[in-house]
């Protein structure tokens, strides 16, 4: 409840800077050579350590989410990757017994002081969820749904970040002629990436996917991975798969976790053809997990 | 090898291992549940069907004209009338052996069982009764006379006879009854409509304006000068109004000396006359020459009648309309009260309270006030809403009435608001479920929006439940529709006298007492003194009860499927 107060944030004018969205560099990502030591940080764990009641499921986490590319989260169920990812929008803080202690910086501003208003938190971490979960409302009004919390009005600005949204979610040939139509009557797929548009629809800097393809058929999942490959480089994604080639296909970066710690972190090329860690080997190579 | 295959070879078991023929036992295959269940479903399915064919047998056949039978009995009586149920009975030894030799052995040959026949002869005004019990054993003779006539009256009840002759100014006349009728009802109507609006408006006004000085009287007190000036105003403006009131008695005297002209002479069975003004007689027909297509006029005709007029008769005759009109109005009330209330309720029950063992006791209490008599809400509502609430606000709107009360008693309002008290926990049990069952991701997805809790509730998980609310609402007006006993103290009344919505400001007045078909059939059916007219109009009520509560809920779902295809969808 506390969390959920209204306060108004003031936006330095380095966070304006930061929310640009960074040109899409084609080098990035043909050149093999990517290191996480060259890359601009958008967002910084640290020490983070969580636990629901008594049971601690994120251990001691470092690492540092690269601005403008993908970073899949991969490992066996119940390592903490959805916990991680869910942090970081700080929707652990709706569950009763989750106490955290640690920090973890959006562009160097962290998101647990005392004067962060977690309402303009979350919007700027969009978020995709595993279960398609698009509101019972039109197409349209689930688009803009970030900008109608806020009031958002004029039909000029709603309708341009509909098309936009849509555009980049690359549904927008499919529904233009039945924005006004109940969302509910998409396709699975057609869902998913409704969400997808109505998450990048506030212009959030990271963009947060908790498995967004285990419930899509594989028609559908090429299409979202599709569309993760062209949104890199607007905006920061963080991916939770368990599809090790979905990881190998989408992400410029891989984090290896197992039972709540962060084993690997590295390249996404490195970690599957060259990995460093004897675990992660094993498991990229389906060995176990 | 060798081994894997002797393992899974069909060969006969060794001898040492005995195999026992196994059956799997009847409890375990479940057959007995089935029919068990199964049972249960077509016990209580007969016992709901049985009732309602019950119902609707009685009710629809209710207004059916039939044929008048003239029975003679053996000391010579005569009776006329319709028959309007037969039941056997057992004579005592005595009563058997008085009886002819012919009639002892036919009912011997029934083993003893004579039959007797309500006939409803009418003419309560001659006879002192409107029904009379006829045995078959005494009967000499049954005839069905083309001649004879039922004719319902606006007093009286029926009668049952024959049409002697059609007068005017006491001498007969060439003109038909048909011819007649009508414009003697439209005088009767026209009477009762200028002593009911035009008089009731005059007297209404007087009302006004004795309340008027009455309100200058409590605020300046009787020997102030605004007092004098509002009294003099008053005086010259009643005079006006009683003007106008002796005008439209005398308009009413006109009207009736006309309609007295009019008149029927009127023959009982047995001889007696009657002379019967025409405006009085409600329907006439001759019984037995009916065709077909005229019973159905009569039936419909009566049908119509009974939707859209007032009762007269006691309520055992004549129309429900404001008994209609009463239940529908206080059942939207009710659920205009009772749905933000619940739904409020249950709101914070779900969303806000912290989950605990208070809220359980809370949810547990809210859940027992389902099972609190019902009669006991009627007291409560009777004590709190009509003598605090109404009492207070009588003193603080309404000084100059008092101690009439006018919100200080039973009313309309009081009565929903009572059944609504009754209600809200089914609504709140159906509304907290609706908001459980939204699913989590919905949720979760709107806050990861950076909606915030009252947001995500009011643009996702409320019209989420709504149909789960409409469910919910649906059986509280079901409840609410149908329960009586609450209401006969908070504001239903046998008659009343006008209904809550009228062309006087503010149209709408909701502390008038009301009537309500629940209770119309309580009234009719065991407080009335022909309780055997009333008893076919029971059914009829009910009929009509339960064809509004049925209407009343189809609407509610039609609603709910249309925001069920709205907010829920086809997917998944």
């Amino acid at each position: 409840m506390a969390l959920m107060e209204e306060k108004t944030q003031v936006t330095t004018p380095t966070h304006a800077a930061a929310r640009r969205p960074v040109a899409p560099s084609v080098a990035d990502a043909s050149t093999p050579s990517l290191s996480l030591a060259n890359e601009e940080t958008v967002l910084e764990v640290e020490q983070f350590n969580l636990w629901y009641g008594e049971k601690q499921a994120l251990f001691d986490l470092n690492l540092k989410f690269p601005r403008g590319k993908v970073t899949a989260l991969i490992g066996p169920s119940g390592c903490g990757k959805s916990t991680l990812i869910r942090s970081i929008n700080r929707l652990n803080d709706l569950i009763d017994s989750v106490r955290y202690s640690g920090d973890m910086r959006l562009n160097g501003h962290s998101i647990f002081g005392r004067d962060v208003d977690v309402i303009e938190l979350r919007k700027r971490t969009g978020m995709v969820f595993q279960k398609t979960n698009p509101f019972p409302m039109s197409i349209y009004e689930n688009v803009i749904y970030p900008l109608r919390i806020d009031g958002e009005t004029r039909k000029s600005v709603l309708d341009e970040v509909v098309e936009r949204s849509l555009r980049r979610a690359a549904l927008w040939d499919e529904v233009k002629d039945r924005l006004h139509e109940s969302a509910l009557q998409m396709s699975g797929g057609q869902q998913q990436r409704l969400c997808i548009a109505r998450a990048i629809s506030a212009e959030p800097e990271v963009l947060l996917m908790d498995e967004p393809c285990s419930a899509l058929d594989p028609i559908a999942t090429g299409k979202v991975e599709e569309l993760i490959y062209q949104l890199k480089g607007l905006y920061s994604v963080i991916i939770v798969t368990h599809n090790m080639q979905q990881a190998a296909r989408v992400s410029d970066y891989t984090a290896f976790f197992y039972l709540g710690r962060l084993i690997e972190y590295d390249a996404t090329e490195k970690i599957f053809t060259n990995p460093s860690n004897k675990q992660t080997e094993d498991y990229v190579t389906g060995r176990f997990g | 090898m060798s081994l894997a295959i002797r393992g899974i070879s069909s060969d006969p078991a060794p001898a040492a291992t005995v195999r026992r023929e196994r059956r799997t036992s009847l409890t375990a295959r479940g057959e007995p549940m089935v029919w068990l269940t199964g049972g249960g479903l077509a016990v209580a399915t007969l016992m709901i069907a049985g009732l309602l064919l019950l119902v609707v047998f009685n009710g629809t056949l209710t207004f059916w004209p039939k044929r008048l039978v003239q029975i003679t009995t053996r000391d010579g009586q005569t009776y006329l009338g319709e028959i309007t149920r037969t039941e056997t009975y057992r004579l005592s030894p005595d009563q058997l052996a008085a009886l002819p030799a012919t009639e002892q052995e036919r009912i011997r040959t029934r083993g003893g069982l004579a039959e007797r026949q309500l006939l409803r002869t009418g003419n309560f005004d001659i006879f002192g009764d409107h029904f009379k019990w006829i045995s078959r054993q005494d009967v000499a003779r049954t005839e069905y006379p083309a001649e004879a006539w039922t004719f319902e009256r606006q007093e009286w009840g029926w009668f049952v006879g024959f049409l002697k002759e059609i007068r005017v100014d006491g001498k007969p006349t060439t003109q038909s009854l048909a011819e007649l009728h009508g414009p003697a009802r439209s005088r009767f109507h026209q009477i009762k409509s200028l002593e009911k609006n035009e008089i009731g408006e005059v007297n209404r006004a007087l009302e006004e304006l004795r309340l008027n000085l009455r309100r200058v009287a409590l605020k300046s007190g009787k020997d102030s000068p605004a007092y004098a000036q509002a009294a003099a105003a008053a005086g010259k403006r009643e005079a006006e109004l009683h003007k106008q009131y002796e005008t439209l008695v005398a308009e009413v005297a006109r009207i009736r000396a006309e309609d007295a002209r009019y008149t029927v002479l009127l023959a009982t069975v047995d001889g007696r006359t009657k002379e019967q003004k025409i405006s009085e007689i409600v329907r006439a027909y001759p019984a037995n020459q009916l065709s077909t297509a005229q019973q159905v006029g009569v039936y419909l005709s009566r049908w119509w009648e009974f939707l859209t007029s007032d009762p007269r008769e006691a309520n055992t005759e004549g129309g429900v309309l404001p008994a209609i009109f009463g239940t529908v109005m206080m059942t939207l009330i009710m659920s205009l009260a009772v749905a933000p209330f619940g739904v409020i309720a249950a709101l914070y029950l779900r969303e806000y309270a912290r989950q605990g063992p208070l809220l359980s006791a809370v949810r547990i209490a809210v859940n027992n006030l389902a099972g609190v008599p019902s009669i006991v809400f009627g007291v409560f509502g009777l004590g709190f809403f009509c003598y605090v609430v109404g009492g207070q606000i009588d003193q603080m709107f309404y000084p100059e009435k008092l101690p009439t009360p006018t919100y200080g008693t039973g009313g309309i309002i009081w009565a929903s608001l009572t059944l609504a008290l009754l209600t809200v926990p089914v609504v709140i049990v159906a509304t907290e479920e609706a908001l459980a069952a939204v699913p989590s991701s919905m949720r979760e997805g709107s806050y990861a929006c950076g909606a915030s809790k009252w947001q995500t509730i009011k643009r996702i998980v409320l019209p989420r439940a709504m149909p789960g609310v409409m469910t919910g609402l649906i059986l509280a007006m079901a409840r609410g529709a149908g329960e009586v006993a609450p209401l006969m103290i908070t504001g239903v009344v046998k008659l009343a006298p006008e209904l809550p919505v009228d062309g006087h400001l503010p149209f709408l007045h909701l502390n008038r007492s009301f009537m309500h078909l629940g209770f119309h059939i309580y009234d009719v059916g065991f407080q009335s003194p022909n309780s055997e007219a009333a008893k076919p109009m029971v059914f009829t009520t009910t009929l009509l009860l339960i064809l509004l509560i049925a209407l009343l809920n189809l609407s509610a779902i039609y609603v709910r499927n249309r925001l069920k295809k709205r907010y829920v969808g086809a997917h998944f």
